[in-house]
């Protein structure tokens, strides 16, 4: 038993952690600790992902096999936990400002982070579910947190609606699978397909999940609610909407799909290509007539989530791999992103309309060519790291011979590279127009630079991810 | 010098960097030092390139100067030079100060704009010394970024469309181009150049949802290829964004998307397209010749009616590549020799002829045609250089223009007649284009009120066109510097092609064919 505690130590840890956090702000000073609050909980998520990173070693189950330590889960966790502190520490100032920072927005992101930690480490159709509802209860909150905004409780509203009903099939689909396979742990559902034939109760269960999963990871056509949830929604919250969540209902897709029906990936794949491809062009073709920057985000996070799944359809371990280094990657080029959103305003006001961008290159060269180095990576372009995210994808896909879901990735690719370039004429060939103010956050200032100077050096080696990434594929896929 | 070609290649980057970091201010003095950084760090360049050249063993034909280091993902950092593209190399390290002194007379966003040009000189070069797949894309696809800066910031006043036509048309044409690698390297489980050269793809051919494609894999992929360098080249149809770009593109720009982004898409022939799939080159070759003589004839009458002089010039530029394209299919050694001095050779007289529009826009502001005339009488060394180039452009004997056109007039006559007339046939229309050009623009009387005050070129300018009148009249009158440098390395490659293809039988079927006609 104290072993099974050991193994999910940092999650129970968190867990304390927020609601000791929680507790500790109630009797004190409420609102007033949030500023520090939230510096806190990011720095407690990223030791501990320190801690997780550098500590964690081979595969230990606990609980029965319910919970699994593995290279992939701390791959997963790692990932999620730092862009999560790093989001955390970018919106600081932004929700002071606005008086939006309360006390409940660290606690809820932490107790948020507990339920994506253990769903990339579920080994059981109950854990994996418990940590799914705890991590999507801890987002609805805290996409509505502007209470006294229409928008921002409509984004809520709609994400509580369809994410309950995402869950609800998943949660169908799993019930399915349990009374075909007669277990809800991962390593017996495998068991009972090992012969390669799924009865069709249990095909029927996959497909269910499968949805549901695809709600969560905002793939075509299960996407409805992204484009109002991130436009709803403050900044510093579809910032951390785009980055931790993603990867984890990744992290979780992949784990369901190998570990629990690891043995009939022909049933499955083309499921998944066929979301891939809807979700790439979708991405690219709706984005193209946005105007606002949020919203265009959203479809271009679409479409990512699109380029990654080809990685789970390969259905292979260079898949998987390709797919965590592309996450690692996107979320990086995200954080940029939103840290360059975040420091848009005029007058103190926040604006998202990209027409505003105006002639930006003119007021703020260094800030203009961070942006157009992560706008150039989105697009793939090389030099850029997003190149080689979708140069990882494309050769798994290859190797398992989809080459037909490679071919329109590649014309998808082409047509998406068309509004990431709009941002770009706006900030260099615009006309001179009202300015914005200018921001001198240092903390959005380092963290756009930052993004963008990895997006360049890692042109070297990749920081070593991608061999990090096929190790940790390694462990999913045997 | 172990590392000659990196050093040569990541210099003017270097350059850029050090403006980037170390410059500040957009006063007078500010742009007067990025100017003259970026004429030294090119310079500087050009002349670290010269020790390639004369290092360089033709008689070797593999690749020389090699480096090789680990990269990511099981990629290389490779890079190398052999007999087809030492000279590009040269062409780029040559033309580049030319275009940056050209430049002296901008005056907005200075900085910026010689940090895009020294990047974009890196990556050009990148894409003539890589010889590793992924690298070659890297760099290929890379100096989409600056190029698209360059149009869109510093261009006329369409420059928008221009800009956003240009990316999108050449980034899908090398995306379809990334997957044909992509499933090189699962193919052949390496992306080293030298290697996949000597690599047989498969050419069985098979049927995809009914339709049967002969060639099998080969022709995919090299259609898939040919995607990205007919765009690039640009071969008619797919031709409309050069004359946009080259219009809204500030001088240059043009120069260097004529002189050199051009020469990328028929290096790239050379490179990957023959020596790799031999048998889809095979199958397609009859395509290539067909769409080269339809650009050759039809740019050439598209040519005649233009009233903007770059455009005009542009379109002269597609029917020159025509004949390029057309030289390296024919895969006999004049053709090809042809196609690659052919390159060389437009590589001067284009960027010239870019340049003399340049001259005079500078002075009067506008490309059209008809604002001009008479120019002879206030600008005697300018008509006599603009006459100059304008016979090299038309084909004159003594000029480079001439030894490109009938090396590869008499490859294609070899291989196919039909085609030789056609091509042929543009050699007048070159003549009528480009002499009615020369016409309206400098002869006759200068009757319009706006021209008396004209000046003819200044120091400067002369400085810049010396180097390109000896180049073109030096290749001219002898070839063999040129052709000494590539010849073995293209008799190898058409050697290699012609054992590959005999080994998948197609050689024979070819001959089969040809005598029962």
């Amino acid at each position: 038993m104290s072993a099974d505690l050991n193994t999910i130590l940092p999650e129970i840890l968190l867990a304390i952690y927020a609601m000791l956090a929680l507790l500790g702000a109630v009797y004190t000073g409420k609102d007033k600790m949030a500023p520090a609050l939230t510096w806190l909980t990011a720095g407690v998520m990223a030791l501990l992902a320190l801690w997780i990173a550098f500590t964690g070693q081979g595969t230990t189950p606990a609980f029965g096999g319910m919970f699994v330590d593995d290279a992939f889960s701390r791959f997963a966790k790692v990932t999620l936990l730092i862009s999560g502190a790093v989001v955390l520490v970018m919106g600081q100032e932004y929700m002071e400002r606005r008086g939006i920072l309360r006390f409940e927005y660290p606690v809820l992101v932490a107790l948020s982070a507990v339920g994506m930690m253990v769903m990339v480490s579920a080994g059981d159709l109950m854990a994996l579910y418990m940590g799914l509802e705890l991590q999507s209860l801890a987002l609805y909150v805290v996409a509505s947190l502007r209470r006294d905004s229409v928008r921002s409780t409509e984004a809520g509203l709609k994400y509580f609606v369809l994410g309950a009903l995402s869950s609800g099939m998943l949660l169908y689909g799993a019930s399915l699978v349990y009374g075909f396979s007669g277990t809800t742990l991962f390593s017996g559902i495998i068991a009972a397909t090992g012969d390669g034939q799924a009865p069709l109760g249990l095909l029927f269960g996959v497909v269910f999940m499968l949805a549901g999963l695809a709600f969560k990871v905002s793939a075509v056509p299960f996407h409805m609610w992204t484009p109002d949830v991130y436009e709803g929604a403050p900044t510093p919250i579809t910032a951390f909407f785009a980055t931790a969540p993603k990867v984890a209902a990744m992290g979780m897709f992949a784990r369901v799909m190998y570990d629990a029906f690891g043995g009939i990936i022909g049933d499955w794949q083309q499921i998944v290509a066929l979301l891939s491809v809807l979700s790439m062009f979708l991405g690219a073709i709706a984005a193209i007539g946005q105007t606002n920057i949020k919203r265009l985000m959203a479809y271009s996070s679409i479409a990512h989530m699109g380029y990654a799944l080809i990685g789970l359809a390969a259905g292979t371990q260079l898949g998987v791999g390709a797919m965590l280094t592309y996450l690692a990657i996107y979320v990086t080029m995200n954080v940029g992103t939103f840290a360059f959103i975040l420091s848009m305003q005029r007058d103190g006001e926040p604006v998202t309309d990209i027409a505003s961008l105006n002639l930006y290159a003119k007021s703020e060269p260094a800030k203009a060519l961070a942006m157009l180095v992560l706008l150039f990576s989105l697009a793939g372009v090389p030099p850029m790291l997003g190149f080689f995210a979708k140069l990882g994808v494309w050769q798994a896909g290859v190797d398992a011979g989809l080459i037909w879901l490679v071919v329109l990735s590649a014309v998808a690719s082409a047509i998406g590279a068309y509004y990431y370039l709009r941002i770009v004429f706006f900030m260099y060939f615009g006309t001179e127009g009202t300015q914005m103010d200018s921001d001198r956050s240092p903390v959005l200032w380092v963290l756009l630079m930052g993004s963008a100077a990895v997006m360049i050096l890692g042109v070297i080696n990749l920081f070593g991810i991608d061999g990090v990434a096929q190790a940790a594929a390694a462990s999913l896929v045997n | 010098m172990s590392n000659l070609l990196s050093i040569v290649t990541f210099l003017p980057a270097i350059a850029a960097l050090i403006l980037a970091i170390f410059l500040r201010g957009e006063d007078e003095a500010g742009q007067r030092n990025a100017k003259w950084v970026a004429l030294i760090a090119t310079t500087l360049t050009f002349l670290v390139s010269l020790f390639i050249l004369f290092d360089f063993n033709a008689a070797d034909t593999g690749f020389q100067f090699v480096e090789e280091r680990e990269w990511l993902m099981g990629l290389k950092y490779k890079m190398g030079v052999d007999g087809i593209s030492v000279l590009f190399v040269m062409l780029t390290t040559f033309m580049m100060p030319l275009t940056i002194a050209a430049s002296w007379n901008v005056n907005t966003r200075v900085k910026e704009y010689m940090i895009a040009f020294l990047l974009l000189e890196t990556l050009m070069l990148g894409v003539f010394m890589a010889l590793d797949l992924v690298l070659f894309y890297l760099f290929f696809e890379a100096g989409l970024i600056p190029m698209f800066l360059i149009i869109g910031i510093w261009g006329g006043a369409n420059r928008i469309y221009a800009s956003f036509k240009f990316f999108l048309y050449t980034f899908f044409g090398s995306v379809l181009m990334l997957v044909a690698m992509v499933a090189m390297f699962a193919d052949a489980g390496t992306t080293d150049i030298p290697t996949l050269m000597a690599h047989q793809f498969a050419s069985e051919s098979f049927s995809i949802l009914g339709v049967q494609v002969i060639g099998g894999m080969q022709t995919l992929m090299f259609l898939a290829f040919f995607a990205s360098f007919a765009v690039k080249m640009p071969m008619w149809p797919v031709h409309t964004w050069l004359p946009d770009a080259h219009v809204q593109a500030p001088t240059a720009g043009s120069v260097v998307l004529a002189a050199i982004l051009l020469k990328m898409g028929g290096y790239g022939f050379l490179r990957f397209s023959l020596p790799m799939f031999p048998v889809g080159a095979d199958v397609l070759t009859p395509l290539v010749f067909w769409l080269s003589a339809i650009a050759i004839v039809y740019t050439s009458l598209v040519a005649l009616v233009q009233e903007d002089m770059k455009k005009l010039i542009a379109y002269s530029s597609v029917a020159h590549m025509g004949y390029v394209t057309m030289g390296i299919f024919t895969m006999n050694q004049q053709g090809v020799d042809g196609a690659i001095f052919q390159m060389i050779s437009h590589g001067f007289i284009s960027g010239a002829l870019f340049l003399c529009v340049g001259v005079i826009y500078d002075r009067m502001h506008t490309r059209d045609i008809d604002a001009y005339g008479g120019l002879v009488t206030r600008m005697p060394v300018y008509a006599m250089l603009f006459m100059l180039f304008t016979m090299a452009n038309v084909g004159l004997p003594g000029t480079s223009g001439f030894v490109g056109e009938f090396l590869v007039l008499m490859g294609i006559f070899q291989v196919n007649t039909w085609v030789a007339l056609f091509a042929t046939s543009g050699v007048i229309l070159s003549a009528a284009y480009a002499l009615y050009l020369y016409r309206r623009v400098v002869m006759g009387d200068l009757i319009k009120e706006s021209l008396k005050a004209i000046t003819d070129m200044t120091a400067r300018e002369k400085w810049i066109f010396a180097p390109l009148v000896v180049m073109t009249l030096l290749l001219g009158v002898y070839p063999s510097l040129v052709t000494d440098v590539i010849g073995p390395s293209v008799g190898a490659l058409i050697a290699d092609h012609n054992t590959a293809l005999a080994a998948a039988d197609r050689l024979g079927d070819a001959q089969v064919a040809a005598a029962s006609h």
